[in-house]
């Protein structure tokens, strides 16, 4: 029998579509970055990535079961230790940005955008929902997470096609930040 | 006699591999990289096919001495 957390795909599918419907779920995917960071610090290792990740999971349906990836193997440069921090940088210094766009709007300085931002340069009109009812930070947050969400898993799903089904955990920042905490606390055992 | 091989310098220990086998040979070591339980690995190959990093080689056994 499966176990239940075979089915987080199904959370990671969801969560996207929600997206769509109210931008506000958006907030719900903070789970994801926090729940691994915290097994990881208390000594799990990266047991979130090899066990409870839903977009590894959905990742391995649609590229392994629906045969949507060329399984072919990722560049060298793209599992290089280099590429992995650089990218974990980059998206470091984006969400950074996007806290500060958040606090623009908490401190009242900039107005809400209802804009969803894919692949840090393309801008999407969101302005279907109806935000009113929570402070325009919090909508704004929504909006830079969403997009934040929405662009890993464009690049997920591209690296998906194009090599193998999972491509995305070789430099999901996620996965960098979780081995890396991994390696602070037990590196010294590594033979 | 062939066994897989983890080139743990570069795994980036996703789990992929001990997901595929279907031995159960292959942990994580504390999140860091994959290792291969040798007694259990029987070369089949699969971890080899799955590793999206492609960092598992299937390479000959040394002779049992």
């Amino acid at each position: 029998m499966k176990k239940w957390y075979e089915y987080l795909w199904i959370f990671s599918a969801v969560y996207l579509l929600l997206g769509f419907f109210n931008i506000l779920f958006a907030w719900i995917g903070l789970i994801c970055f926090i729940t691994p960071l915290l097994l990881s610090i208390l000594g799990k290792g990266k047991i979130y990535c090899n066990t409870y990740c839903g977009r590894g999971q959905l990742f391995e349906l649609l590229g392994g079961k629906l045969k949507l990836s060329m399984n072919r193997s990722i560049p060298a440069f793209l599992r290089s230790k280099g590429f992995r921090y650089a990218f974990l940088a980059f998206f470091l210094t984006m969400f950074i940005v996007m806290l500060f766009s958040t606090y623009m709007v908490f401190a009242g300085a900039r107005d809400l955008k209802e804009v969803v931002t894919v692949l840090w340069t393309i801008k999407l009109p969101w302005n279907w929902t109806n935000t009113s009812m929570v402070s325009p930070w919090i909508a704004q947050f929504a909006f830079g997470f969403y997009s934040i969400m929405l662009t890993s898993t464009i690049l997920g799903i591209l690296t998906m096609i194009f090599f193998k089904p999972r491509s995305w955990c070789v430099y999901c920042p996620m996965g960098t930040m979780t081995q890396g905490i991994s390696m602070l606390k037990y590196g010294k055992k590594v033979k | 006699m062939k066994k897989a091989a983890v080139n743990r310098k570069e795994c980036v220990a996703c789990g992929v591999c001990a997901k595929t086998c279907p031995r159960g040979a292959i942990t994580i070591f504390h999140g860091i990289y994959a290792v291969v339980d040798e007694k259990l690995c029987i070369g089949c190959r699969k971890c080899e096919k799955a590793c999206p990093a492609s960092v598992i080689g299937i390479v000959e056994r040394e002779a049992a001495s």
